[in-house]
């Protein structure tokens, strides 16, 4: 900023170009924000609420695919030989050692209980069919490891859904759920 | 723009009027009428002209088609397929538009290559080539957006893909994803959004042009020689040789462009973009249009962990690094010698380029696995090893041909065929 000549000191004028200046600077960007901030998931889109899914008719071996806040969340009912398989996995042969399950702690090791739906239901796994490269639905009970396989760009998921090979970076993410009853689960 | 060579002469009384008030028949005289242009252009040279001709058919269709359309994902598809059915030409708008997107990347690619083997991007034009690839950024969102429209199988997968790149952003990623997306998955607000952007960009995309020509005329064309203009000689006046030259080069590729869209119009696309959308569904193989190939190649070709960067992000950045190396393409060959005619070495290490671009190209449309891989990450290393290491190096070691005194010495050695320059002139052809 220009100062008055000779004396160094700051005049009226340097106030007056500083201030406008500033008022220019915090207008345009309050006339930004609208613009941006309309971009971001509107109110309809927010308000998701949850989904209830009856699972009575799944056997095991069986999966259901529903569609939760515009993406596939995957249901299945796992048989005894797929969860023996993902058990008998150990943990440093994973690529992502997280469990990557909402409903249980951020940083849970991913075994296959704390992938599962838990203690006592262990046969069911409830994930987001959504593949975490970039996005496509992998294919169920396909891949090198029984599990689901994207193919897109090849990655492969175990039976817990588990990233095995492939450029995926992490495991399936496991949404927020619970069994309402024993035929029934609610995600969100 | 430049009005030092200016000779209009406005004749009538309506003319001598205008120019004293606003010279635009000034400017577009100067600009496309006695603006002089090196005597020795070659075909490679019309691409430009092409490219202003297929914006034009690209604006202009595409306003018609908007008229037809309906951005909302219960109805999207079925007002494409209204189009191609129902509305009187309907048919021969959209394949027009769709198929004049690939002929626009056919043109813009050779336009680039023509750049990049005469050298057109040393100083003094680098800005007038970093407006070029200003120009090919805005081109491949353009492009990108616009095929999500038809809300089809390809549409909606390669919109997920697309977006899913931000995601490899750690922390800040899918913020910025769910802003671009306007949710949680591709769905009505980015259909909306796209059609938006989409009828938005190609008016930046003239802007730019706008800014390109100017940049142009600021520092003239180069020639197939690299030699920069020295006299009167060695320039010809833009009308009525280069007029008629661009012309002709238009009117060939407009017919080969015409056979396509009668004969094989849905040739360059993809079958699975006639299934409607379907969120829970991907298709077997996803793929890109094919002039998003190569740089499709390149961010498969990364399966591997680069220190802290995860394979994913590493991906995302060779792709945005195969495009964004091109900004500084200017800085990275080191060489005085613009034309590839008078570079042995280079004009070899050129064809490799184009030769790996479409090998590139080829693969992106290959599955990604086994041998695909390993040759998409050969290509990949070729390609940023020739702007990062080839081109700096080359420049300092290589030996150059004897350059012509002037683009009037080079033309008349060439028809001559004898004389001390005729050995390093007779070597530049004529392609086209």
């Amino acid at each position: 900023m220009t100062q008055s000549e000779g004396t160094g000191e700051p005049t009226r004028r340097d106030f007056l170009y500083i201030a406008t200046g500033m008022a220019g600077v915090v207008g345009a960007a309050s006339f930004a924000w609208p613009f941006i901030d309309q971009m971001n998931p509107d109110a309809s889109t927010l308000a998701l609420a949850s989904i209830e899914v009856n699972v009575e008719s799944l056997e095991p071996g069986m999966s259901l695919t529903v569609k939760w806040r515009g993406k596939p969340v995957f249901i299945r009912n796992r048989t005894e030989e797929e969860v023996a398989e993902a058990r008998a996995v150990a943990l440093e042969e994973l690529k992502d050692p997280i469990a990557r399950n909402a409903n249980n702690a951020d940083a849970a090791l991913a075994t296959d209980l704390e992938r599962s739906a838990g203690e006592g239901k262990e046969n069911w796994i409830v994930m987001i069919g959504s593949c975490t490269h970039l996005g496509c639905v992998p294919l169920g009970q396909a891949g090198e490891f029984g599990g689901w396989f994207c193919p897109c760009h090849g990655s492969h998921y175990d039976t817990a859904g588990r990233i095995r090979k492939g450029p995926a970076p992490t495991n399936l993410p496991v949404p927020p759920f619970t069994f309402v009853s024993d035929s029934v689960i609610k995600i969100g | 723009m430049s009005s030092d060579h200016s000779t209009y002469q406005p004749t009538s009384g309506v003319g001598k009027w205008i120019d004293s008030r606003l010279p635009l028949p000034r400017l577009v005289h100067d600009s496309f009428v006695s603006y002089p242009v090196p005597r020795n252009l070659n075909y490679a040279y019309t691409f430009g002209g092409i490219l202003m001709v297929m914006l034009v058919v690209q604006i202009l269709t595409g306003i018609v088609l908007a008229m037809h359309y309906a951005a909302d994902t219960a109805i999207a598809f079925e007002s494409v397929e209204k189009i191609m059915r129902d509305v009187n030409s309907g048919w021969l708008l959209r394949y027009m538009h769709a198929n004049g997107a690939s002929f626009f990347f056919v043109a813009v690619y050779l336009h680039i290559a023509r750049g990049m083997y005469y050298g057109s991007y040393k100083a003094p034009r680098e800005v007038l080539w970093i407006l070029g690839v200003v120009i090919l950024l805005l081109m491949m969102a353009t492009a990108f957006m616009g095929y999500v429209l038809p809300w089809g199988q390809m549409s909606f997968w390669g919109a997920t893909v697309i977006t899913g790149f931000f995601t490899a952003f750690p922390g800040i990623g899918e913020p910025i994803q769910q802003l671009l997306l306007g949710g949680f998955a591709v769905d009505n607000p980015t259909l909306n959004r796209f059609f938006s952007l989409h009828y938005l960009l190609p008016f930046m995309i003239a802007g730019v042009v706008i800014l390109h020509v100017w940049a142009l005329h600021v520092t003239g064309q180069t020639n197939p020689t690299g030699v920069e203009v020295k006299t009167k000689t060695d320039t010809v006046p833009f009308t009525p040789y280069a007029t008629v030259k661009d012309a002709l080069a238009i009117s060939i590729f407009l017919m080969v462009f015409a056979y396509f869209i009668f004969f094989m119009p849905n040739f360059l696309g993809h079958a699975d973009n006639y299934i409607p959308a379907d969120p829970l569904k991907t298709p077997a193989h996803i793929v890109p249009e094919w002039y998003f190939l190569p740089f499709y190649a390149i961010l498969r070709a990364i399966t591997f962990n680069i220190g802290p960067i995860d394979s994913k992000l590493g991906g995302v950045l060779a792709m945005f690094g195969s495009i964004a190396v091109l900004f500084v393409l200017p800085w990275l060959d080191t060489s005085k010698v613009r034309s590839a005619v008078y570079r042995p070495w280079y004009k070899l290490f050129f064809w490799i380029f184009v030769a790996n671009a479409i090998f590139l190209g080829w693969l992106g449309a290959k599955p990604a696995e086994g041998a695909y891989t390993i040759m998409a990450q050969i290509g990949t290393l070729y390609y940023f090893g020739f702007f990062l290491v080839i081109l700096p190096v080359l420049g300092l070691i290589e030996t150059p041909k004897r350059l012509p005194n002037s683009i009037t010495e080079a033309v008349l050695a060439k028809k001559g065929g004898s004389g001390g320059a005729a050995t390093a002139a007779a070597s530049s052809e004529n392609r086209g």
